[in-house]
C-alpha cells in the first residue's frame, strides 16, 4: 500500500482494486433511524413528571439508607416474627436486607430512569481521529530512537544488548517456578495409608467412646474415628494438630455395623470382622464423599452424592452407581474387651488416582 | 313411566345405573361401617399390667394379626415377627399412624390422620408386644421433655449420624428404590426417641450404648430448635433441601429478573 493511500482518511473511499459486488446493489445503508423525540422532550408536564419520578426514587434510596442505619442500632438482633411469604424468620436480617435493597435499587432505578427520560437522547456521531501520525512526526520519532541507540553504543557493542535481553528473559523463570512449585511435593505413598495402626481402638464419633462388641446391636450403625483423633483423647499436649484431626476425619472415617454372620457372603469379610461386626471405610471410591446411608433391611450402603450403592453383605461390592471399586474393609479384632484395628486398610481408601490407575 | 321406559335400553342407562349403584353402596358403607374398635375398648379401665397385656392381645388380634400372625410370630413377607421389638417400636409405629399398614408398598409412611387408637390402646398394644420378649421400652419422659438439653451437642451428633439421610436441616431425603427418610418437622419427641432406639424399617438402630439417652435428648432438642426457626436467619429457606432448591430459584427467578432488567435498560425510551 502506498503512503498517500494511508494518509487519505475517508471511510467511504474504496481501494483501487475494490470491485463492487453485484449483490450489494440490492441493499442500501439504512443509516440512522429518524430521531423521535420523547414525550418529556416535547411536553413540559411529562418532563416534570419524569423529574418527580426520578427524585422520588432517589428519595426512596435516601430513606432506605437512613432506615438501614436506624434499624442497625434499634432493632433487636434476636427479634423473630412471621413475614408474609417467607415465614417465621429473624426479623433483624430481613429489615437490614430490605432497607439496603431499597437504598441500592433507588439509586439504580433513579439513574436509569433519569437517563432514559430527561438526559439528551439525540444520536451523535463522533469521528475517530487518524490512527497514523504524519510523516514528519514519524521521521522525528525514528530519529530520536536511532540517536539513543547510537549514543548508548549498542551498534558497536552488541553483547550489551544480548546479555541484557538474556538477563531480563531469564528473570521470568523464578516467577514460573513459584507457580509450578506451588503445586506441592508429590504425594509419595501418603495416599496409600490412613492413620489406622495395629491395636488402635475404634471410637464413636463424635463422643469418643471406645466400643465393646456388645454395644453393636444388630441393625445398628456406628460412625467411627481412630483412637486419639476424636473426643477427649484428641486433646492435650501430645494430641494431634487440628490439621491432623481434619485429615483423619477425611481419610480414616469408618462405618461399623453388625450383620448376621450367616448373611455374609465373603469369607474374607467374616474373617476380618468380629462375630459379624464389620468395619468399612466411609469414603466413597468414586469421588470421596462420605458413604453413610445405611439401609438396615437391605444392607445397602448408599452414597448421597452420586447414588453409588454398596452391598454390605457382599464385601461392600458396588451394585449400582458410578463407583468402580468396593469399599475397603478395616480388619478388626477384640483386645481387652474393646474393638481394635488389626492393621491399616489393605488398599488405598477413597477415589482412584493417577499412580493407582 | 313410559318416558323412562323409552330410555332404558340406551347405552347411557347402564352408566347412570352403575353410577347410582356405586354411590348408594359407598354412602351406605360409610354410614354403616363399624367405627374403629376404639370405642369398644377404651371403656375398659385396665390399670394392671396383666389386664393391659390381655386388652392389648385383643387389639392385636383384631388389627395386626392378619399380617403379623396370631401370636405375632410373623408371616413371611406379609409382616415380621414382633417378638423382641419392644414397646417403643409399637409406640412409634402405631402412634405415628404407620401401622396398621394402609397399603402395601416399599415403605410405611407416617399417617398422622390415621391414628385410630387412643394413647391408652397404644399402651395396651405395646404391653402385649413387650410381653412377647424383652425389647426397648417406651422412652422415659425425663429424656423427651428437652429440659437441660445441649442443642449444640445434639447438632454434632445429628450431623454425624442422621444428616446423611434426613438432610442437615431434618427435611428428609431419598433412599433407594422409592424409599425415603422422612421429614422430621412436627414429629413428637417421644416418637423421634423411639425411632432412634428401635430403628424402624430402613433406619439403623442407635441403642443407648452408642448414643446415650442424654445425647438422644440433645438430638431431639436440635431438631425441635430447627422447627422453631432456630436456623432461619432471614430470607426464605427455599425448603432447606440444599443447593438444588437454591439453584432452581436463582436460575429461574434470579436470571429472569436480570434478563428483564437488561431488556429494560437496552430499550429506547422514545
Amino acid at each position: 500500500m502506498s503512503e498517500d493511500q494511508i494518509a487519505v482518511h475517508d471511510p467511504h473511499a474504496k481501494p483501487a482494486t475494490y470491485v463492487e459486488p453485484e449483490a450489494a446493489d440490492r441493499f442500501e445503508n439504512p443509516g440512522l433511524p429518524p430521531h423521535r423525540p420523547r414525550r418529556a422532550d416535547v411536553d413540559d408536564d411529562a418532563a416534570k413528571r419524569a423529574e418527580r419520578q426520578v427524585t422520588t426514587l432517589f428519595g426512596l434510596s435516601i430513606l432506605g439508607t437512613l432506615g438501614f442505619i436506624v434499624a442497625y442500632f434499634l432493632v433487636d438482633p434476636e427479634l423473630r416474627a412471621s413475614v408474609l411469604v417467607i415465614g417465621y424468620v429473624n426479623l433483624y436480617h430481613v429489615i437490614l436486607g430490605l432497607t439496603l435493597a431499597m437504598s441500592l435499587l433507588g439509586i439504580g432505578l433513579g439513574a436509569v430512569h433519569w437517563a432514559k427520560t430527561i438526559m439528551p437522547d439525540t444520536e451523535v456521531v463522533e469521528e475517530r481521529h487518524l490512527q497514523a501520525s504524519d510523516e514528519e512526526a514519524r521521521n522525528e520519532a525514528a530519529g530520536v530512537l536511532s540517536q539513543g541507540y547510537r549514543s548508548a553504543q549498542l551498534h558497536r557493542r552488541p553483547m550489551l544488548l544480548l546479555t541484557a535481553g538474556g538477563a531480563l528473559g531469564l528473570f521470568a523463570l523464578p516467577l514460573a517456578l513459584q507457580v509450578a512449585g506451588g503445586l506441592g511435593p508429590l504425594p509419595g505413598d501418603a495416599l496409600e495409608h490412613t492413620v489406622w495402626r495395629k491395636g488402635m481402638r475404634l471410637m464413636i464419633d463424635p463422643s469418643g467412646t471406645p466400643i465393646t462388641p456388645e454395644m453393636v446391636s444388630q441393625g445398628s450403625v456406628i460412625h467411627v474415628l481412630p483412637e486419639g483423633f476424636v473426643g477427649e483423647s484428641s486433646h492435650g499436649e501430645d494430641g494431634p494438630s487440628a490439621l491432623e484431626i481434619m485429615e483423619a476425619k477425611a481419610n480414616s472415617s469408618v462405618l461399623l455395623v453388625r450383620l448376621n454372620p450367616e448373611q455374609i457372603k465373603s469369607q474374607k469379610q467374616r474373617d476380618w470382622g468380629v462375630d459379624g461386626i464389620v468395619a468399612y471405610s466411609k469414603i466413597c471410591t468414586h469421588v470421596g464423599c462420605p458413604v453413610a446411608l445405611y439401609e438396615r433391611q437391605t444392607h445397602h450402603l448408599l452414597c448421597p452424592c452420586h447414588q453409588s450403592t454398596f452391598d454390605m453383605t457382599d464385601d461392600c461390592k458396588v451394585i449400582f452407581g458410578p463407583a468402580k471399586r468396593p469399599l475397603p474393609q478395616l480388619p478388626i479384632t477384640v483386645e481387652d474387651g474393646y474393638l481394635v484395628a488389626v492393621d491399616d486398610f489393605a488398599e488405598p481408601i477413597g477415589p482412584s488416582y493417577w499412580e493407582r490407575g | 313411566m313410559s318416558k323412562l321406559a323409552t330410555y332404558r335400553r340406551s347405552p347411557i342407562a347402564l352408566i347412570v345405573l352403575l353410577f347410582l349403584g356405586l354411590t348408594f353402596t359407598g354412602t351406605a358403607y360409610a354410614a354403616l361401617q363399624p367405627t374403629a374398635p376404639a370405642d369398644a375398648y377404651s371403656a375398659s379401665n385396665a390399670s394392671e399390667d396383666v389386664d393391659d397385656v390381655e386388652e392389648g392381645r385383643k387389639l392385636f388380634l383384631a388389627n395386626c394379626a392378619s399380617c403379623h400372625g396370631k401370636n405375632a410370630e410373623g408371616n413371611g413377607t406379609a409382616g415380621p415377627s414382633l417378638a423382641g421389638v419392644g414397646a417403643a417400636a409399637v409406640d412409634f409405629q402405631v402412634g405415628t399412624g404407620r401401622m396398621p399398614l394402609a397399603a402395601p408398598g416399599v415403605q410405611a409412611p407416617a399417617n398422622p390422620n390415621q391414628v385410630n387408637f387412643s394413647q391408652q390402646e397404644i399402651d395396651q398394644l405395646a404391653a402385649f408386644v413387650a410381653s412377647l420378649g424383652p425389647g426397648p421400652d417406651v422412652p422415659d419422659e425425663e429424656y423427651t421433655d428437652l429440659e437441660n438439653a445441649d442443642i449444640a451437642n445434639g447438632g454434632m451428633i445429628f450431623r454425624t449420624n442422621c444428616a446423611m439421610c434426613h438432610n442437615s436441616s431434618a427435611q428428609g431425603g431419598a433412599l433407594t428404590r422409592g424409599k425415603f427418610a422422612p421429614d422430621l418437622m412436627g414429629v413428637e419427641p417421644s416418637h423421634m426417641y423411639s425411632a432412634m432406639l428401635t430403628g424402624p424399617q430402613s433406619m439403623p438402630v442407635f441403642n443407648d450404648a452408642t448414643i446415650t439417652p442424654q445425647e438422644k435428648e440433645n438430638v431431639i432438642a436440635f431438631i425441635v430448635n430447627i422447627e422453631e426457626g432456630g436456623n432461619s436467619f432471614g430470607g426464605h429457606d427455599l425448603g432447606s433441601i440444599g443447593p438444588a432448591g437454591d439453584a432452581v430459584f436463582i436460575w429461574t427467578i434470579g436470571i429472569g429478573l436480570l434478563i428483564g432488567a437488561a431488556v429494560w435498560l437496552g430499550r429506547k425510551a422514545a
